[in-house]
């Protein structure tokens, strides 16, 4: 733990936690919704955005890997059990590593079905793998495993910060929330 | 005598080959030639292949003007690797395969622009609608084979290819390119065929 502990996440983790949320449950849910539509050009449009979602999530995370290194985050407060820090800092690296690695197995999937990734419909990505029907299909079970693994854990954390919020009432969550001022106990 | 008279046959038999194998096609290798078309949807590429066409290909590079050829595909035999992509292409508003089940070109002159290069002039028919089309290729030969290969674009909505809200160019564009790569064998007896 650092000498210093500063009371709130800073404005730009805030804002790259909230960002990263957001585009994650727009990705998830429209992938969710488009994978069963019938053929379209709405369909195709989707899958874009999906993919051009996906490189954006992954590149914010490095961004957001590389500031959390360089800006600890708020220690917990002293009445959390040694337990639940275990259990939280598991989860969050545990997120951390499924955040980074979705993307690029998204992307892999893409390039195995033979199908370039090409972002905003500007910068295409480099295939990494050939054509390969089998290997598509394994991929895109790792890419959807891993979504709902990725689910579990969101909901997980987010039942923890709302337990700290609701039920502990202390400042875990209100510190990650923008324009709110913590009740800073 | 009978010996100079069979000389005679020979020779002549022999021009006459020669003169044939300007005229009549060249046997076109199927396992080693390949047609497929790039379209691009929200500007990624993706390419599909015709898996059957019959080429008519008779083409001398000493004498490329004198050239022709006449390629019939077989729309139904497009191949995205996809069952679901494959079944739309062949639908009504894509190639209609059921009412237009072949895609042809014709060739009207082969010019020769240097270097093993040459253009191709000539009717591209898809879905029942025709129009010209330059096909610039290149001409090697290897291993006993010539190889044609080239590329040109089409525009699709030409051939009202994808029809409806299939229309939109925003998400596949307009511009398609065909790419071929056709072997054919070299100086085969017309007796053989």
């Amino acid at each position: 733990m650092p000498a210093f502990s500063p009371l709130r996440y800073t404005r730009t983790a805030i804002a790259l936690h909230w960002l990263i949320f957001v585009l994650i449950a727009c990705g998830f849910a429209l992938a969710v919704y488009m994978v069963d539509l019938p053929l379209s050009p709405q369909k195709l449009k989707f899958f874009s955005w999906h993919k051009w979602i996906g490189v954006t999530v992954f590149m914010l995370a490095l961004a957001r890997v590389a500031w959390r290194i360089a800006h600890p985050a708020p220690a917990l407060p002293a009445t959390v059990p040694a337990w639940q820090r275990h259990v939280a800092a598991v989860n969050l690296v545990a997120l951390y590593v499924l955040i980074l690695a979705i993307p690029p197995t998204g992307w892999l999937y893409s390039s195995a079905t033979g199908v370039p990734t090409v972002y905003l419909g500007l910068v295409q990505l480099p295939d990494l793998l050939p054509k390969d029907k089998a290997l598509a299909e394994q991929l895109k079970l790792v890419h959807v495993t891993l979504n709902f693994i990725m689910l579990t854990l969101v909901i997980i954390h987010a039942a923890a910060a709302l337990k700290h919020h609701y039920v502990d009432r202390d400042d875990v969550l209100e510190r990650m929330l923008p324009f709110i001022k913590s009740r800073g106990k | 005598m009978r010996s100079s008279l069979s000389g005679l046959i020979k020779t002549a038999g022999v021009v006459l080959l020669q003169v044939a194998t300007f005229a009549t096609a060249q046997t076109v290798l199927y396992d080693k030639s390949r047609v497929s078309c790039v379209s691009r949807q929200m500007n990624v590429p993706v390419e599909a292949q015709f898996k059957k066409f019959t080429a008519r290909i008779a083409f001398d590079p000493a004498r490329p003007e004198a050239g022709n050829a006449q390629i019939e595909i077989d729309v139904g035999s497009f191949d995205i690797d996809n069952a679901e992509v494959n079944d739309e292409a062949k639908s009504k508003p894509w190639f209609d395969v059921r009412a237009f089940p072949k895609a042809t070109f014709v060739s009207s002159g082969i010019k020769p622009l240097g270097s093993g290069r040459y253009e191709a002039r000539g009717q591209l028919t898809i879905k029942g609608r025709t129009a010209d089309v330059t096909a610039p290729f290149t001409y090697k030969e290897s291993a006993g084979n010539g190889v044609f290969e080239g590329a040109f674009s089409i525009r699709r909505l030409q051939y009202n290819i994808g029809e409806g809200a299939w229309k939109d160019t925003d998400t596949v564009a307009d511009d398609v390119q065909i790419k071929f790569s056709i072997v054919v064998a070299r100086n085969v007896p017309a007796a053989k065929k």
